[in-house]
């Protein structure tokens, strides 16, 4: 699958605060981020025969009828929630270089509204397996992901000033952005005066919620090569991870390796493989930060630094544009600039390698995106000028 | 000791909670009305697992032994839940989602809650001795932990 395909189309919706997004449908919101990209890409969206998506993914029937795609090959989505992100693009890969798809869309959206994701496991239905948690109280993933930030502080000795040094090197980055949705600058006394959401994780720890869209079209690097913009080549992309990871936030009895993690390990074992690269050749990476210290748990699982030094290593300034070795989440994050369920972090890989970033990283060729940490599958991508 | 600055662990809104369960843990909840704090444990290979499931994932099994166990653990990780995000939440703040890992069932853990305790004294490590609440509703007994 290496180099076989490529990101030939990007499109995306604005980045909405909760709820303002209506009276759009989030249907809508995928169809305007859909046809965005194809324009972007230089296709027609008669061009489009195929849809990769994850986290329940959207209605293929319904996004062909109302954008007149004459034929869909192949609509896929990977099972779990936003751990599929990076992953979906490998899917649509995996579609192209099978030859069931051409020209395929991958496409990620949030609409809170009627339901905002940080308190999405109240909303969960009642079943056998929910009973084991949902008597404590973990509303949200930013509870249950405090659990595993504590757990990291006692083996690991990682602090809350690590956190803060995640929140405002992102924080930084989003304040030259004109799409972020937060922009001021962040201090450190602004981060230690902020309210405590769910110990040890405070306000700043926590992602933004928004509304929006985000697609990429994925090609044959064949067809790439005639199209628009200098194409952005698949190095590897996939999706999996660990059974000691498992379910993770809803079952807590990963061996304590993997607790105090991302569960991402595996899956970055295979990456590394398969694009055939190894951490020190990364250029820039586009971190999932739902919350801080998942941020840190991946610099570790993706092997930027040792298990357990997550912490010295985001202090040690590494993840800041200005300075740093590995610059992370170059527009902001999910953190400050905006949350569409990791889709924005293609998105702004596709920037960086393009060279179009508003925090262009000079000379960036590779580049790392990562899924959700959450239930398996989780996912990366690794993309390439 | 200044008992006016003690903050002592609440309970979690108790409507956030409604039980469901399957031929495979029924029998969990069965044994928290009897106050009992039962963990499935492999009938062939012995091993536990929780929650319980239809398999034992190291031998693949569905022979399983109810075990009682003896109701005490300590605090493998917690969280201070301190900002109601949903409505009505605010009576209940703040409260303790932990893990706790349970004594005699071979390393595994529970999802509950720390109550009864200064949220000042609560470390990992500590030890911690199940308690019993019945839903408002009696619809299901819950176990949680208060320090040993």
């Amino acid at each position: 699958m290496r180099e076989r395909t490529a990101i030939v189309g990007l499109g995306a919706t604005p980045y909405y605060r909760r709820g303002a997004s209506a009276p759009r449908t989030v249907d809508e919101l995928v169809g305007q981020a859909t046809l965005a990209a194809v324009a972007d890409a230089g296709l027609r969206v008669g061009d489009v025969d195929g849809f990769a998506y994850f986290a329940g993914g959207f209605d293929s029937a319904l996004l062909a009828e109302t954008l007149g795609i004459p034929e869909i090959r192949f609509s896929a989505t990977l099972t779990g929630t936003g751990g599929g992100s990076a992953g979906a693009v490998g899917l649509a890969a995996a579609a192209i270089v099978s030859g069931q798809a051409e020209v395929v869309v991958c496409v990620g959206a949030n609409q809170q509204g009627a339901q905002r994701f940080g308190a999405i496991t109240a909303a969960y239905p009642a079943t056998p397996e929910n009973a084991f948690f949902s008597a404590s109280g973990l509303v949200g993933p930013g509870h249950m992901f405090a659990l595993l930030a504590r757990r990291h502080m006692h083996l690991y000795g990682t602090t809350r000033e690590d956190f803060s040094a995640v929140a405002l090197a992102i924080r930084e980055h989003a304040v030259n952005n004109p799409n972020a949705t937060l922009r001021k600058p962040l201090t450190r006394e602004d981060y230690f005066s902020a309210p405590m959401l769910a110990d040890p994780h405070c306000l700043y720890d926590f992602c933004l919620e928004n509304d929006g869209a985000v697609a990429v079209i994925v090609t044959s690097l064949e067809r790439a090569r005639d199209l628009r913009h200098r194409p952005v080549r698949v190095l590897a992309g996939l999706h999996g991870g660990s059974r000691d990871w498992g379910r993770s936030i809803y079952w807590m009895n990963m061996p304590d390796a993997s607790f105090a993690s991302s569960g991402h390990a595996a899956v970055a074992r295979r990456l590394y493989t398969m694009a055939g690269v190894s951490p020190g050749d990364i250029d820039t990476a586009q971190i999932y930060d739902h919350f801080t210290s998942q941020v840190i748990m991946q610099l570790e699982d993706y092997g930027f630094c040792a298990r357990g030094e997550g912490g010295a290593f985001v202090r040690s300034g590494a993840i800041r544009l200005h300075g740093g070795s590995l610059p992370i989440n170059t527009d902001g994050g999910q953190l400050s600039c905006g949350y569409v369920w990791g889709m924005t972090h293609v998105r702004e890989a596709v920037e960086q390698l393009r060279g179009t970033a508003v925090n262009q990283v000079a000379g960036a060729r590779l580049a790392l995106v990562t899924g959700g940490p959450s239930v398996l599958p989780v996912s990366g991508l690794i993309l390439s000028n | 000791m200044d008992m006016t600055s003690a903050r002592i662990a609440r309970r979690p809104p108790p409507g956030l909670f409604k039980l469901a369960t399957n031929a495979w843990t029924a029998p969990f909840w069965a044994a928290a009305r009897r106050r009992e704090l039962v963990a499935a444990c492999c009938a062939d290979c012995e091993r536990f697992r929780m929650p319980p499931t239809p398999f034992c994932p190291h031998c693949q099994s569905q022979s399983v032994d109810w075990r009682v166990l003896v109701g005490t653990g300590s605090v493998y990780s917690y969280t201070v839940v301190e900002r109601a995000i949903l409505p009505g939440m605010e009576p209940h703040l703040p409260y303790v989602p932990a893990v706790i890992e349970l004594d005699g069932a071979g390393g595994v853990r529970m999802i509950s809650n720390l109550v009864e305790v200064d949220i000042e004294r609560i470390r990992v490590g500590m030890p911690v001795r199940v308690v019993w609440d019945e839903q408002p509703d009696a619809s299901a007994v819950i176990a949680r932990f208060a320090p040993a």
